[in-house]
């Protein structure tokens, strides 16, 4: 040690399992010198609840109330995963009106989950007030899903072949109603508050930046991939449900180049314009059909064939799939999940390395992850 | 005679720094609660839950305080006194009417910010004595942010005394007039900056950055002492608002009555800026720490410098 | 994007400000009741009349929550010359909320219309063992089950319609 130096230490941090900047129990052990972060290990599994062990001993309905939960603030793209994986193996051909109406909330939860984020994610850069307003919005939203399923999160909604019920009478101007007014004041309040706030811009611009090639390599998807140029959206790609229908001008992809933090919040902001259109899109279409069934007439116990299928969707995070392998039996045999959360967590070990301390909760709530969704 | 008058005089600042940050504690549940569509308290005491502060004053007195087995024990229970003494003292020398001071100093403004700078001793002392991580941080962060902002604040204050062409915080709300709002203008916003950044609130508050570091220095404190932080916090927004009010909007004067009614017009004057205190809380998130001393040395000095320099030369070319 | 330096600060200021001057969006709820559509899913009511302990409910339910006894009893004969039949009898249903899902199966698997969904939702208790509602409480939401809302125009019209 040259004279005049004083000796340093590393210190290793701890932000969480139990800390206000991680939803949830999601752990960083970081190491910092000073405040300048050395080494970043995110440790995951503190709240494993087994889900893939728990899928292969309950049918295929039994399943839909666990994948309600994995991602709690996507519980009904969930439920899509598996029922378009069992409908896939048993060919089954869903009625109209429950594709649309699939598509609709589909987009209702991807708004929800969204504005989850937009509300908490300022909250790590210290701005106490949008989470309110996001939660106003979401409490519209809310109220329409709960009229429809009778569920706030946990909508258990969709069966193999359809959904549970059709819509109560009245239910679509409502939600057209609150579409609408969510639209105005996201535009007039979050956005207002959050998106030019120089503040804001300044802790968020060229911060933690992902890289496409590294989003590619660590599988990140959905919207953080997406702002960092990697213009991959399952919708529009590998389009189910209805997506394949809407016009272009309402199916729109947001992307960024950038891949910073700036950039993965103003990909999440625009995508919550472009479900609300496609939203006030499916409502339209679904007032213009024919009058027919829901669901689909099932026999007592159903079964998948032999075989197996990989069904994936765009949920509001990113790439959600099940890998569904079935010997013929009422409960699968293997049901595989991929989670978004999961993907998109690892890349922090990349990513942390050399920022602030007080940046570390700017990226690290920019990743837009539920810890559920990560320890399955 | 005299020493009745003094204990009088102090039992009254006693009191009014019970009173006044309870009703900016007050005002910024309120305020900010409605600023996010809520209520905020709305049972305790009855009425709109005004006796809220009161009820959490309880609570807190409750509380079991503890002390961490490696604290470093005289200093953390010291730490919260050391906190709140000096806006206390502060108090003493604000004018509330013409003349009428608790102790009118002639070197007022020295005093003022000298003392309440020992405000951030103390907060540094929590950081260090709670042997705990996230103190230590937010100590550490708390000492640099004063280093950074005590320059822009002493010039600002500087340039005030200059225009006035004295040190007594008396003397400078006798020598204000109206036309010093565009005058000291640049100063008078610095001075608020720089007194947020001391005050560590919102956007300043990295120091207590509740999602980076659980909360910075309070992080071990519990029920009275954790209260006595909390308290100083508001004192603190008071003294700052009080003097931000003394130095650049005329303090006690206003549009009639100023012998008799003097100190309600300070404390009008105070409760405005308390309130664009909690404003630019509820409206903004934080900066990070080397954004605030990159704001502090190339935004805040050199304004504030500009700002001397102006002063200094209308002094010139009028006297 | 170029703009003046300092807007978006301004702006939000409006934004806050605005909104105080506004309406609050609280309900203060134990005073303010919600007003909850007729298919929230707030507790299970049981129409013990209905229940002939066939024991899909308990058998369907994802985490068994269900619990049912019941024990056999004959019927004499209603008739000169017929067999005396057995019926079950129900003696025991109750349902743990501490560990239901909410997932509304035993509702739809109920093949005699004995299980209803109804939006009462405040059955907090201080202690789990009392989340476990037996047949009597079940028996008593029955009450505060609303009507089946109407489907828009365009739905198929239901195939049975609830008498």
């Amino acid at each position: 040690m040259a004279t005049g130096d004083l000796a340093t230490a590393d210190m290793v941090l701890n932000i969480g399992p139990q800390h206000p900047a991680t939803h949830g129990v999601l752990r960083l052990a970081l190491t910092l010198d000073g405040e300048r972060i050395v080494r970043a290990d995110p440790v995951i599994g503190y709240m494993h609840r087994g889900a893939e062990k728990l899928f292969e001993v309950r049918d295929y309905r039994q399943i839909l109330v666990l994948t309600n939960r994995h991602d709690w603030l996507s519980s009904f793209g969930n439920e899509l995963g598996v029922v378009l994986a069992v409908e896939r193996m048993l060919g089954m051909e869903v009625p109209v009106r429950a594709v649309w109406l699939r598509t609709l909330l589909a987009e209702l939860n991807r708004v929800l989950n969204h504005l989850m984020f937009l509300g908490s994610y300022p909250i790590e850069l210290g701005a106490i007030t949008p989470i309110f307003y996001a939660f106003r919005e979401r409490e519209e939203i809310q109220a329409v899903m709960e009229e429809i399923s009778g569920g706030r999160m946990h909508y258990m909604f969709n069966r193999v072949g359809g959904l549970k019920e059709d819509m109560p009478a009245g239910w679509p101007d409502r939600a057209r109603a609150a579409v609408r007014r969510v639209r105005v004041r996201v535009r007039d309040d979050i956005d207002a508050l959050v998106r030019g706030n120089e503040i804001f811009r300044a802790r968020t611009r060229g911060v933690g930046v992902l890289s496409r090639e590294l989003a590619e390599a660590f599988g990140v998807s959905g919207p953080i991939a997406r702002a960092s140029g990697l213009d991959v959206d399952l919708r529009r790609d590998e389009p189910y449900l209805a997506y394949a229908d809407l016009p272009a001008d309402v199916l729109r992809v947001v992307t960024r180049t950038e891949g910073d933090c700036l950039a993965r919040f103003e990909c999440l902001l625009d995508q919550v314009y472009v479900s609300l259109d496609i939203a006030e899109h499916c409502l339209d279409v679904l007032d213009s059909l024919p009058v027919g069934p829901i669901n689909v007439r099932l026999p007592k116990v159903v079964k998948a064939p032999e075989g197996e299928t990989y069904a994936w969707t765009e949920n509001p995070l990113g790439i959600n799939g099940y890998y569904l392998v079935s010997r013929g039996e009422k409960t699968p045999w293997r049901l595989k999940l991929r989670t978004a959360s999961f993907n998109n967590v690892q890349v922090l070990a990349e990513l942390l390395p050399g920022e602030l301390l007080a940046d570390m909760v700017a990226i690290l709530g920019s990743m837009f992850f539920v810890v559920g969704d990560v320890d399955k | 005679m005299i020493a009745l008058e003094v204990v009088a005089k102090l039992l009254g600042c006693l009191l009014v720094f019970l009173t006044v940050p309870l009703l900016v504690g007050q005002m910024e549940h309120k305020a900010m609660a409605h600023m996010q569509s809520r209520l905020g308290p709305m049972y305790a005491g009855g009425f709109h839950g005004w006796a809220q502060l009161v009820a959490d004053g309880v609570k807190f007195a409750q509380k079991e305080s503890v002390v961490p087995a490696r604290a470093d024990r005289r200093v953390f229970e010291l730490a919260p006194a050391v906190a709140l003494l000096p806006y206390l003292f502060v108090l003493i020398t604000i004018p509330v009417g013409p003349g009428q001071t608790a102790r009118d100093l002639s070197v007022g403004v020295f005093f003022a910010l000298a003392v309440v700078s020992v405000g951030v001793i103390g907060v540094l002392m929590a950081g260090w004595s709670s042997a705990n991580k996230y103190s230590l941080l937010g100590g550490m962060r708390a000492g640099a942010q004063l280093m950074a902002y005590e320059l822009p604040l002493v010039l600002a204050a500087a340039s005030a005394a200059m225009a006035a062409g004295t040190l007594s915080l008396d003397g400078i709300v006798h020598a204000w007039r109206w036309w010093w709002l565009p005058y000291q203008g640049i100063a008078a916003v610095v001075f608020f900056v720089a007194a947020l950044a001391e005050l560590r609130r919102p956007p300043f508050d990295m120091p207590v950055a509740d999602s980076e570091i659980v909360f910075g220095p309070f992080t071990e404190y519990t029920g009275l002492r954790f209260a006595l932080f909390l308290l100083a916090e508001y004192g603190g927004i008071v003294v700052f608002s009080a003097l931000t009010a003394v130095l650049f909007l005329g303090g006690w004067k206003g549009p009639f009555f100023e012998a008799q009614l003097g100190w309600l017009w300070l404390l009008l004057k105070t409760m405005a800026l308390s309130f664009v205190v909690i404003w630019l809380r509820v409206t903004y998130p934080r900066l990070r720490a080397d954004q605030l001393q990159k704001l502090a040395w190339v935004g805040l000095v050199p304004l504030a410098l500009a700002q001397i320099a102006l002063t200094g030369v209308v002094r010139v070319t009028t006297s | 994007m170029t703009q003046v330096p300092g807007k978006g600060l301004v702006h939000g200021l409006g934004v806050t400000l605005r909104t105080m001057t506004t309406r609050s969006v609280t309900q203060e709820y134990p005073h303010v009741r919600p007003d909850l559509p007729p298919r929230s899913r707030g507790v299970i009511a049981l129409l013990e009349e209905n229940c002939t302990v066939c024991m899909l409910c308990a058998r369907e339910c994802p985490d068994w929550c269900i619990y049912i006894d019941s024990h056999k009893e004959t019927v004499p004969a209603r008739e000169e010359g017929a067999r005396p039949r057995t019926r079950n009898v129900l003696d025991r249903f109750a349902i743990d909320y501490s560990l239901c899902m909410y997932c509304g199966i035993c509702i739809e698997v109920c093949p005699f219309d004995a299980l209803f969904w109804s939006p009462e939702f405040e059955y907090a208790e201080h202690d789990l063992g009392f989340m476990t509602h037996e047949r009597d409480r079940l028996r008593e939401w029955m009450p505060t089950v609303p009507a089946p809302p109407a489907d828009v125009l365009n739905a198929e019209p239901a195939k049975e319609v609830p008498s």
